[in-house]
């Protein structure tokens, strides 16, 4: 929908009260013994979250976080604001009610690469193109760890897991592609151990109106061990991890030795000395046809990577129009119920004399 | 209108009359059959009727599986049923008339359109000859009346198109139907001028015909008999004529009025619940939201999500869908939040068949879900019953916080009748308290610690300060609502939510036993209440003694059901699936139960039921 509502542009967050005073990581803290295995990427994100949360400085009673299933999906036990652990796949679609219903909340969805992208795929698809007021933390594991390791739609093609013996033959999903392919308004990544840079974007996810969806590289050292090591350990990571921020061109490594630079309708990697300063590409997260090359500059083998808020743009969203149409009949006055009940050609009984509207 | 040109005769006077048109699926039968039905209701007369149409938009023209028929019965009195035979049976082709003249009884009157009886037509459906020329329809009173090309050549002045001019003759039969019966008209010509509003010149066209048909009547030596059916007297009150997903949505208004809350409705579109979306999709102006979610899981995803977060939260569907939604109904069995699901019955297995009607989902409403998951359920016994046990089982929802299943079926969806508008402020108060602090000790919040009277945990809406908590899916530590995989509290909270639900609050049955000694008692629940009515009027006129009740309540059954089953001799069930509320009650009391099952997608008959129930009452005369 495009109508101009003449609605004034809003913030994620605009509609939340905002808290009394400042707040603390250990506010959010719920008082749940957290049960992720030792060394689980979950760990980090928490973390993270804990304390980006507070930063926010909106009432912690307006915050919501609902899951669906899978180990992620415990989070929300371990947050101090109000939360819902639903069933596999539905997170979305249930915050899609809340946030119709409830202008007054911040509400994110935790979910992962199963959750989101197999059983869930289509309320996912569907919120992000409704573009309902919430922020998606999607923790992409590339494996299903709940279940105890069979491979899940981010899994590369040729994972040996307990259900792919012989290597999986099935093509990986990329949210980030995906999620723009839905029409997401705002689309970014950030990795789990990055708490700067996961902080960051988590923030602009949470202020942007809309729905944000946020997919987060999380690792699973039990069932996938050490999958994005190659991005982690900075000789590996020096020629993989591109971080993008609006405005500014897109050169990364030590000293920005490599540079984005355009190939068609595609996206390369040269080294930024070889390219003339006005080929390199600036970030532009208003830009959709980058945003996509961005994402296809991705590939399953993680040869690149890239971070930051790959997209961000205004549109208006699902529960704010939905909300104006109720609000503009109810202000409209005519709510008379015992009229609606009667509607338009009744007739009474009295003592036996029936008196009809053709007697009228 | 013109002056009456056949005064001659006085009306003659019926109690009751079957009108049956039947057509192609293009010929605007069910319209038809609204209006007239809508007639009738301004009349004043009692009345019920049966739409029958098939699943495809767009049949093949003039086949037998394109035909599509509206059954109104209308009396001077009150009746229970559509009617099973038509009096009045009006074929606008021969794939209309083939499909429905068996229904006809001899002495009937046959309408029929006899521009459609062309030799195409006539082959389409393997009539060799025309039926019209042979004596296979000698035992009816037949007209024969050209109806196409009567409503063509009036419509002629008006220079509209020849399809929209054909398109009109649906009219044209309302028309001599409304002469027939002594119609009054001006509604008919005020309702086609606005419901075509925005193309005049078919609105004249409709009217045209309209008026056209009723002439026909006035100036046909062969309709100089009319027919009058007096209002009838029903009990005191304001009345309208209503469907049933009409009256279901309006039932859901006024519950969430009654509760003072916004009412949320996340649906997905299925045949036959769809109008309850469009009807409340209109109704914005009283707080309603609704939410056409992209599946049948979304749908009632986000109406949970609603009553999470403090709305009275509904999804309607149909049988599949109702397959598609089970593990969502356990969340919120779970998470004990107040939740409608509304089941309009059709057809099944599978898809089934979606137009007709059924009660095939009785027991998977009561036990479809994995796990110990009770849900109450609640059925409407008819089109009006329907805004009642709507207020009901909102009830029980905001009550118990728990999900109710609401079975209604496509016989109450889409039939009609009468209905005694209630006063809004007869309606009960369901005014609901949010939990607004701790409930604990040291000011902790419980969100699992159950009111002693209902064993309902409190509704802690977000955006509560100091009520914090999280629930969902797994296992709840009894009060805290810890995830909990303790044996015993498992064990606990099993039996608590089936406690809970076992102890909602339901009215007595009520039996109507009008000797106090029948040796028979007729039990049954949603729309075969009308058709069980019917048919033990029919066996009490014929002398025998036979007592009726019929259930509201599915789950909980109300407290005297054994009671009640145990003082008659005989118990028989009739309903439409292979006995699913009789494996209930013998599952449930061990009480034998005699089952009559219908499943052929229509209701039963009122002589057919009194029929079957004969040989039960006949037995006990004897052995009494
Ligand atoms: S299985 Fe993997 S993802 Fe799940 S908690 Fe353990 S380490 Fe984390």
């Amino acid at each position: 929908m495009t109508t101009d509502l003449g609605m004034p542009a809003l913030g994620g967050l605009d509609l939340v009260p905002a808290a009394d005073g400042p707040q603390k990581a250990k506010d959010y803290t719920s008082d749940q013994e957290v049960r992720w295995c030792p060394g689980c990427g979950d760990y980090a994100v928490l973390a993270a979250v804990r304390s980006f949360l507070p930063t926010l400085s909106i009432r912690r009673e307006n915050t919501v976080f609902v899951s669906g299933i899978g180990c992620s999906s415990r989070f929300p036990y371990y947050l101090d604001t109000y939360g819902m652990h639903s069933i596999h796949g539905r997170a979305p679609a249930i915050a899609t009610g809340l946030a119709v219903s409830r202008p007054d909340l911040s509400v994110f969805v935790v979910t992962g690469d199963g959750d989101a992208l197999s059983i869930g795929g289509n309320h996912l698809i569907h919120a992000l193109r409704r573009n309902v007021n919430m922020t998606i933390l999607l923790f992409n594991n590339r494996i299903y760890g709940l279940t105890k390791g069979q491979y899940s739609p981010t899994s590369e093609v040729g994972k040996v897991t307990k259900s792919t013996p012989l290597g999986s033959v099935d093509h990986p999903f990329d949210p980030v592609a995906l999620a723009l392919g839905a029409g997401a308004t705002f689309v970014g990544r950030a990795m789990d151990s990055d708490r700067k840079g996961l902080s960051a974007v988590l923030e602009a996810a949470a202020r942007h109106r809309g729905s944000a969806l946020v997919e987060i590289y999380q690792d699973c050292p039990i069932f996938n061990d050490g999958s994005f090591d190659v991005l982690r350990r900075p000789d590996d990571a020096e020629s993989r991890v591109i971080t993008v921020r609006h405005g500014e061109p897109v050169t990364f490594g030590t000293d920005g030795r490599w540079a984005v630079v355009r190939r068609g309708f595609d996206l390369d990697v040269a080294p930024t000395a070889e390219v003339a300063p006005e080929d390199v590409v600036v970030h532009d997260a208003t830009d959709a046809g980058l945003a996509y090359a961005l994402a296809r500059l991705t590939g399953q083998d993680l040869g690149h990577a890239v971070f930051g808020v790959l997209r961000q743009v205004q549109r208006s969203t699902y529960d704010d129009l939905s909300r104006a149409q109720v609000q503009q009949a109810v202000e409209s006055g005519d709510a008379d119920l015992g009229a609606l009940l009667h509607g338009s050609d009744p007739w009474t009984v009295r003592d036996g004399v029936v008196t009809t509207a053709a007697a009228r | 209108m013109a002056t009456t040109v056949n005064p001659g005769t006085a009306p003659q006077r019926r109690d009751r009359v079957v009108i049956r048109f039947a057509g192609d699926s293009g010929d605007g039968m069910q319209l038809t059959g609204d209006r007239f039905t809508a007639e009738a209701a301004a009349f004043g007369n009692d009345l019920a009727t049966l739409p029958n149409f098939p699943a495809e938009i767009r049949a093949p023209h003039g086949t037998l599986a394109g035909v599509s028929s509206f059954q109104l019965h209308f009396a001077d009195h009150d009746i229970l049923t559509p009617g099973d035979r038509p009096d009045v049976l009006v074929a606008m082709n021969p794939a209309a008339l083939k499909a429905n003249v068996g229904d006809l009884p001899a002495g009937g009157v046959l309408i029929v359109d006899t521009d459609e009886f062309t030799p195409r037509n006539l082959a389409k459906v393997g009539y060799a000859t025309s039926p019209l020329d042979d004596a296979s329809l000698e035992p009816f009173t037949v007209h024969e009346v050209a109806m196409t090309s009567l409503t063509t050549a009036a419509l002629e002045p008006l220079g509209i198109g020849k399809k929209d001019a054909e398109r009109s003759k649906n009219m044209f039969a309302l028309g001599l139907l409304a002469w027939m019966y002594g119609r009054p008209t001006e509604g008919t010509e005020r309702w086609l001028r606005d419901r075509f509003a925005r193309r005049p010149e078919i609105a004249e066209a409709n009217v045209l015909a309209f008026r056209t048909g009723h002439a026909y009547g006035e100036t046909t030596e062969a309709f100089a008999v009319t027919f009058e059916v007096a209002p009838a007297v029903l009990p005191d009150g304001t009345y309208r004529q209503v469907s049933g997903n009409t009256a279901l949505a309006y039932g859901l208004v006024a519950a969430a009025r009654r509760a003072g809350l916004p009412l949320f409705l996340g649906s997905y579109p299925i045949t036959p619940a769809s109008d309850i979306l469009h009807e409340l999709s209109r109704l914005k102006r009283f707080g309603v939201t609704t939410f056409q979610a992209e599946d049948e899981i979304a749908g009632i995803g986000a109406a949970l999500g609603a009553a999470y977060g403090g709305a009275l939260g509904v999804t309607t569907t149909s049988g599949p869908g109702l397959s598609l939604k089970s593990e969502a109904v356990g969340l919120a069995v779970m998470t004990e939040l107040p939740l409608l699901v509304v089941d309009v019955q059709r057809g099944g297995p599978s898809t089934g068949l979606p137009t007709k009607t059924e009660q095939a989902d009785l027991l998977q409403a009561v036990f479809g879900r994995n796990g110990e998951a009770p849900v109450p359920v609640v059925a409407p016994s008819s089109p009006a019953d329907a805004f009642d046990v709507a207020v009901d089982a909102a009830r029980i929802a905001l009550t118990y916080r728990t999900p109710v299943l609401l079975l209604s079926d496509g016989a109450i969806a889409n039939g009609s009748e009468p209905w005694r508008v209630p006063e809004e402020d007869d309606l009960p108060d369901l005014t609901v308290e949010f939990a607004a602090a701790p409930n604990g000790p040291d000011g902790r919040f419980l969100p699992y610690a159950r009111d002693p009277e209902t064993l309902a945990r409190p509704w802690a809406v977000p955006g509560t300060p100091g009520l914090e908590h999280r629930i969902g899916g797994l296992e709840k530590a009894d009060e805290t609502g810890d995830i909990s995989y303790e044996p015993a509290n498992h064990e606990r909270m099993v039996r608590l939510r089936q406690a809970k639900v076992d102890g909602i609050a339901v009215p007595d049955l009520e039996v109507d036993d009008p000797t106090g000694d029948a040796p028979v008692l007729v039990l049954g629940w949603g729309s075969t209440a009308g058709p069980i009515g019917a048919a033990v009027r029919r066996l009490r006129t014929a002398g025998h003694r036979v007592a009726r009740a019929h259930l509201r309540h599915l789950v909980p059954l109300p407290g005297n059901t054994e009671a009640v089953l145990r003082s008659y001799r005989t118990v028989v069930v009739p309903e439409m699936n292979l006995g699913q509320l009789a494996f209930l009650l013998q599952g449930r009391f061990a009480v034998p139960v005699e089952s009559e099952t219908k499943v052929a997608g229509l209701p039963f008959g009122a002589a057919e039921l009194a029929a079957r129930l004969t040989p039960y009452v006949t037995k006990e005369q004897v052995t009494a």
